[in-house]
Formats: C-alpha cells, sequence, structure tokens
C-alpha cells in the first residue's frame, strides 16, 4: 500500500505563487472595477471575476489539474447540477 | 500489523463530502441571486453599509492562506515535514485573523443596530432586510466552516507532529486543504455579491 502517494506530483513552489499573484490581481479588478457603473454589467463582470478565481483554486489549489479522470468527472458533474438548479430556477423566476 | 489504506477512495470521499457543501452553499446563493433580482435597489443600498475594506482585507488573507496550504501540502510531499506544520501553523493563524476582522465587523453592524429581528432591521425596507438577514446567516455559516476548517488543520498540524501524518501518508492533511480551498471557494463569491454589489 506505500508508495502509492509518493506517485503524486508536488506542486511546484512557483507555480503556487503565480496562482495567489494572479487571485490578488483578480481581487484587485473586482474591487477595482466598482468604482464605474455599467448597471447590471457590474453583477457580470463580478461573477466572472469570481468564477476564474474559483478555476485557479481548484485546478491548482485543489490539485483538480494532477487528478485522475474519475475525481475531474465527478466536480465537473457536481458542477452542472448546481448550474442546472440555478438556470432552472431563473428560468421561472426571470419569467413570472 | 497491517493498516489499510485507500488513498484515492479518501480522496473521492471528501470531493462528495464538498460537492454537498456546495450545494448547501449553493441553495443559500440561489436565494440571494433570486432576492437580488427582485430588490435590486434595496440590495444596492443596503450593500454600501458593509465595510469594503473589510470585505477586502478578508480577501486577502483568506487567499493568503489558501496560498500556505498548497505550500504545506507540496513541502510535506517534498519531505520538509517541519516547514510544512510551519506552513499548517501559518494557515491556522490566518484562519483567526480572518475571524477576529469578522468579529469587528459584525460588531460595528449590530452596534448601528442591525441584527437579525432587531428593531432596527425590522423598520428598514423588506428588500433590505432580507439582505442583512442573508449577510449574517452566509457569513455566519462561512464563518462556522473556517472555525471547522482551522480545527481540522490544526489536528493536521498534531498528526505530522506525532508522525502519523508524514511524506509518505498525507491524506489528511490534503483532505483538510481541500476543505480549507472551499472555504476559500465560498468567500470569493461571498465577496462581491456582498461587499461590492451595484
Amino acid at each position: 500500500m506505500t508508495g502509492h502517494n509518493t506517485a503524486h506530483h508536488a506542486v511546484p513552489v512557483r507555480t503556487n505563487l503565480l496562482v495567489w499573484a494572479a487571485l490578488m490581481v483578480l481581487t484587485t479588478i473586482t474591487v477595482g472595477v466598482t468604482s464605474f457603473d455599467f448597471g447590471f454589467l457590474n453583477v457580470v463582470v463580478a461573477l466572472t471575476v469570481a468564477t476564474t478565481k474559483a478555476g485557479l483554486v481548484i485546478l491548482w489549489f485543489m490539485h483538480l489539474r494532477y487528478e485522475g479522470r474519475v475525481i475531474r468527472l465527478m466536480v465537473f458533474t457536481a458542477f452542472v447540477i448546481l448550474a442546472i438548479a440555478i438556470g432552472l430556477t431563473f428560468f421561472d423566476v426571470a419569467y413570472r | 500489523m497491517h493498516e489499510h489504506r485507500d488513498y484515492e477512495g479518501a480522496k473521492i470521499g471528501m470531493w462528495l463530502f464538498l460537492f454537498t457543501e456546495v450545494l448547501l452553499f449553493g441553495g443559500l446563493f440561489l436565494l440571494y441571486a433570486v432576492f437580488l433580482h427582485r430588490y435590486p435597489a434595496e440590495f444596492h443600498a443596503a450593500g454600501k453599509e458593509l465595510s469594503r475594506t473589510f470585505g477586502t482585507v478578508n480577501t486577502v488573507v483568506l487567499i493568503t492562506s489558501s496560498l500556505f496550504m498548497a505550500l504545506a501540502i507540496s513541502a510535506l510531499q517534498r519531505g520538509r515535514t517541519v516547514l510544512s506544520q510551519r506552513l499548517v501553523l501559518l494557515t491556522v493563524a490566518l484562519a483567526g485573523v480572518f475571524l477576529v476582522n469578522k468579529f469587528f465587523e459584525w460588531n460595528a453592524k449590530i452596534g448601528h443596530g442591525i441584527y437579525p429581528d432587531s428593531p432596527g432591521l425590522l423598520a428598514l425596507p423588506p428588500g433590505e432586510m432580507v439582505f442583512f438577514n442573508l449577510y449574517y446567516l452566509m457569513t455566519g455559516l462561512h464563518g462556522i466552516h473556517v472555525v471547522i476548517g482551522g480545527a481540522v488543520l490544526l489536528y493536521g498540524w498534531h498528526l505530522m507532529r506525532v508522525g502519523r501524518v508524514t511524506p509518505e501518508h498525507f491524506v489528511f492533511l490534503e483532505n483538510g486543504g481541500l476543505y480549507w480551498h472551499l472555504v476559500d471557494l465560498v468567500w470569493i463569491y461571498l465577496f462581491p455579491l456582498f461587499y461590492l454589489v451595484v
């Protein structure tokens, strides 16, 4: 049973630092963009930036990039289910 | 004695648990979205009341704590156990900083008479009332997750000290890290939606 873990990637320090830097830049963008009033577009920008940040965290910090097909498919399925729940709710709410 | 270990199974189990967390917070985000759709002006007015400074500082704190956690896993995988222990402690320390900030933030809000079921809150227009109720519910639930995450990581640190989490068997710390990153993930959405809504 031993020797199993050692086959796994240790993410390089540099990569982790780059991901952190990207997350900081995106945080600055999402705070900075609030000084402009684009109306509803502000929400779109905020959610796009947040989702990009979430992607960085999931892929690198949570190592999804380095996982096998099973876990990747599971995560994808979970988010599709969440998207369906949100999508169908708004299909209802938006047209009332 | 032979101890049974299943690395892949342990991680799949953790991810399954994280999905239930995603759906738990997802349901609340859905609630937020529906009410934002119904009361855009009130959410805008109420969002301005929240301290953007506290929100931004806590975002930086949490993202940096996630970095330390990721570095701790990498360090352990390279066999640098002591460095890994220190990085885990730094992560937990930042969890503490986050909670202290949250305390001052909530304290200021409560000082202004804005807390669930307070006379000040009940006098607000319905849209603003919903906003603040969701604010307390969601940041509160998130705060509980920060406390639990910090405790789990502290236990992981203890397991490293007693040699039960090692460079060969680190799945406990890895799963604790996954939980910690999820806490960060939730905050990544909470921050713009509550502190930056326009």
